[in-house]
């Protein structure tokens, strides 16, 4: 499913959007299918499937550990993009991880597996527009979505050309800092979302983790939350994982619906 | 718009948030490297605080065992033992000039940090180093060091908790507190403007040399010969050298234990040598990889040597054919570092002691020429410990 056709339904439905991060292969491709389904059930309604990559730098320690977990066990891109094409839930996916691994497969080829195993958008943490060309071209070949991401120092022309380059929603970070769960909303998210001015759908990450947050953060004027680490916390707890998934989400997505 | 750089490598590969930060530190750059007073300031402090210029000294004992004159360019001798002061006191010194209040920086052995330290606390900044917990423990004196000098370490223990891990670290230090702190990188690597400001601080090396050997010799070298780890003490003394063609240049990577890779681990560090594209740290350059792109880690005797990249620059220049890497083992390093001793009454760095021992490797080829020049890149006072440690041998344990 393409990101728009998402966003439209919604909109249809009067809601915004909860996308869930989840690391592939932590600790099993096998439970990573079984947690997807739990949060898409829990009212999920993207999913970013992180392929992991040895030296994540945008990521805080939640992630970074969730990423050496699924690593052990084996999780490479090949097995990857198996995993993706055999998760039947009506979200889109979209693959997070960085720009190693996607130059090594080949821009092309990396992308063309993407959209063979039902991938229909792109984030790389550590690939600014500049660098992006190739990626994007072979997106819009593919139809693929590129999502750029914007922060509390990116300036208003910086800005323009990250909306003109981009597609899908714009990454919205923040706050200044890696991937983690944080006690507050961080109180430039208002002055930011004021900044980001495009049709495309705006979602806020980095550091949200309850569906208070979430209420806030949508009360700010986004269109979706991102909600990475507090996933993989509950899934680093191996402790009734999909029902305290599926809980979570649910609160998250209360939260985006009031 | 496509950022500088060198051939198909370089660029900059970072978060998003990074790259005002970057965008700045090259105009504040641009600006301040043609600033006399900046400039002033700079020969200032390599003169009187780093002890600039280092001594080009002709290695008699050297020369004779190998049949060619053989000249050491004592970076040894700059405070702290080796050449990374040349780059802290130039970088810490625009952070000021940028107004920046404090400055991070990664480290392996220490040497980085030290000379960070040593910097940050002459300048007055608040200082926080990044090191790999397994080198905050094999380097206990180092981490001692910084310490004394009002430095913060920060333990790394993530990934394999090294070098690797340590730069990742202080990227994300930066990415968090980017608008007051200058990541203060310690070689030629990273996303462009590192590289370039980097090589420029380091220039100091071969400019001295140039001029130091046409007083001497009343003509250029016929090669000259550095270690290579992210490349910054090559880099610096090739650099006044690249358009003089008949002057070859050999950066000295380090063999490790073998050319094998064992699990997701390379027995070597040589990303020149036997890296494969791809894109580390902020910059694309040679790296060992796996076949997936996931990131191998690397072995070597010598701390400052084991690194999983490679400077862009030096990736570009390897791939023009104007710079022939080589590699020697820890076994033949640990050679050199006991015959530099006793031949020269000069203990030198372990990274330093690969350099030395590429000429024992190719005295027999007659490619190095009748003069040569050999980077000096650091005393090895810090590597005692180890040294005596691998009296069996240095690879016995990891194979
Ligand atoms: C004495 C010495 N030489 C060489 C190096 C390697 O660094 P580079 O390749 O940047 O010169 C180090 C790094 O710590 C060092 O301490």
């Amino acid at each position: 499913m393409r990101i728009a056709e998402k966003f439209q339904e919604l909109k249809a439905k009067k809601e915004k959007a909860l996308i869930a991060y989840v690391c592939a292969g932590d600790p099993s491709a096998d439970a990573t299918r079984e947690y997807v389904h739990a949060l898409v059930k829990g009212g999920a309604d993207i999913v970013e499937l992180g392929l992991p990559f040895s030296d994540p730098v945008a990521d805080g320690p939640t992630i970074q550990a969730a990423s050496d977990r699924a690593l052990e066990a084996g999780m490479n891109p090949d097995t990857y993009f198996e995993l993706a094409a055999s998760i039947k839930e009506q979200v889109p996916l979209v693959c997070m991880t960085y720009y190693n691994l996607i130059f090594r497969r080949g821009v092309e080829k990396f992308v063309k597996d993407c959209a063979a195993s039902g991938i229909t958008g792109i984030i790389v943490p550590d690939l600014p527009i500049e660098e992006a060309d190739d990626i994007v071209k072979a997106c819009k070949a593919h139809g693929v979505d590129t999502i750029f991401m914007v922060t509390p120092v990116t300036d208003n022309d910086r800005m323009q050309k990250i909306f003109n380059k981009g597609s899908g929603f714009i990454y919205i970070v923040s706050r200044l800092g890696v991937t983690g769960t944080r006690a507050d909303v961080a109180k430039s998210t208002k002055e930011i979302l004021e900044k980001v001015n495009t049709t495309l759908p705006r979602a806020v990450g980095f550091g949200i983790s309850n569906g208070k947050q979430a209420a806030e953060v949508i009360a700010a004027g986004a269109d979706a939350v991102i909600v990475g680490s507090a996933f993989v916390n509950i899934i680093a707890s191996q402790n009734n994982v999909d029902e305290q998934l599926e809980q979570l989400a649910r609160e998250l997505k209360a939260g985006c619906s009031t | 718009m496509q950022k500088p750089t060198y051939g198909r490598f370089g660029g900059q590969f970072v978060p998003e948030v990074l790259m005002p930060a970057l965008k700045e530190l090259e105009e504040e750059y641009e600006r301040y490297k043609k600033d006399p007073e900046f400039l002033r300031e700079l020969n200032y402090y390599l003169t009187e605080f780093a002890g600039r210029s280092t001594p080009l000294y002709h290695a008699r004992n050297l020369s004779k065992k190998y049949g060619t004159k053989i000249y050491l360019k004592r970076e040894d001798l700059v405070h702290g033992g080796a050449h990374k002061l040349n780059n802290t006191i130039g970088q810490a010194l625009l952070a000021k000039y940028m107004g920046k209040k404090r400055i991070i920086a990664e480290t392996g052995a220490g040497q980085h940090g030290t000379a960070t330290a040593m910097a940050g606390a002459n300048l007055g900044f608040e200082t926080a180093v990044y090191m790999g917990a397994k080198d905050v423990e094999r380097q206990k004196m180092n981490v001692y060091r910084m310490e004394l000098m009002g430095t913060k370490v920060h333990p790394v223990r993530s990934g394999s908790m090294t070098l690797k891990d340590a730069i990742n670290e202080a990227l994300r230090d930066w990415v968090t507190n980017v608008e007051s702190t200058h990541y203060l990188i310690g070689s030629v690597v990273g996303p462009h403007p590192y590289p370039m400001i980097v090589r420029d601080f380091q220039s100091v090396i071969g400019t001295e040399v140039k001029q130091q050997i046409m007083e001497k010799e009343g003509r250029l070298p016929d090669s000259i010969v550095a270690c290579a780890g992210g490349g910054s003490n090559a880099m610096g003394i090739f650099y006044p050298f690249i358009a003089d063609t008949d002057v070859k240049l050999f950066p000295v990577e380090a063999g490790g234990c073998g050319m094998q890779v064992q699990g997701k681990t390379a027995m070597h560090s040589a990303s020149l040598g036997a890296g494969e594209e791809g894109i580390l740290q902020g910059a694309r350059t040679l790296i060992l990889q796996d076949k997936y792109g996931q990131i191998l880690e690397s072995t070597s005797v010598s701390a400052g040597l084991d690194y999983s990249g490679v400077g862009p620059e030096l990736a570009y220049l390897a791939q023009t054919g104007r710079i022939q890497p080589g590699s020697v083992n820890d076994q033949e390093a640990l050679d050199a570092f006991h015959e530099l001793c006793r031949l020269e009454g000069i203990i030198p760095a372990l990274e330093s002691s690969h350099a030395l021992a590429y000429i024992k490797k190719m005295a027999d080829t007659g490619e190095l020429g009748d003069l040569v020049v050999v980077s000096l890149s650091g005393r090895g006072d810090k590597d005692l410990e180890t040294v005596l440690k691998l009296k069996a041998g240095a690879c016995e344990e990891k194979l």
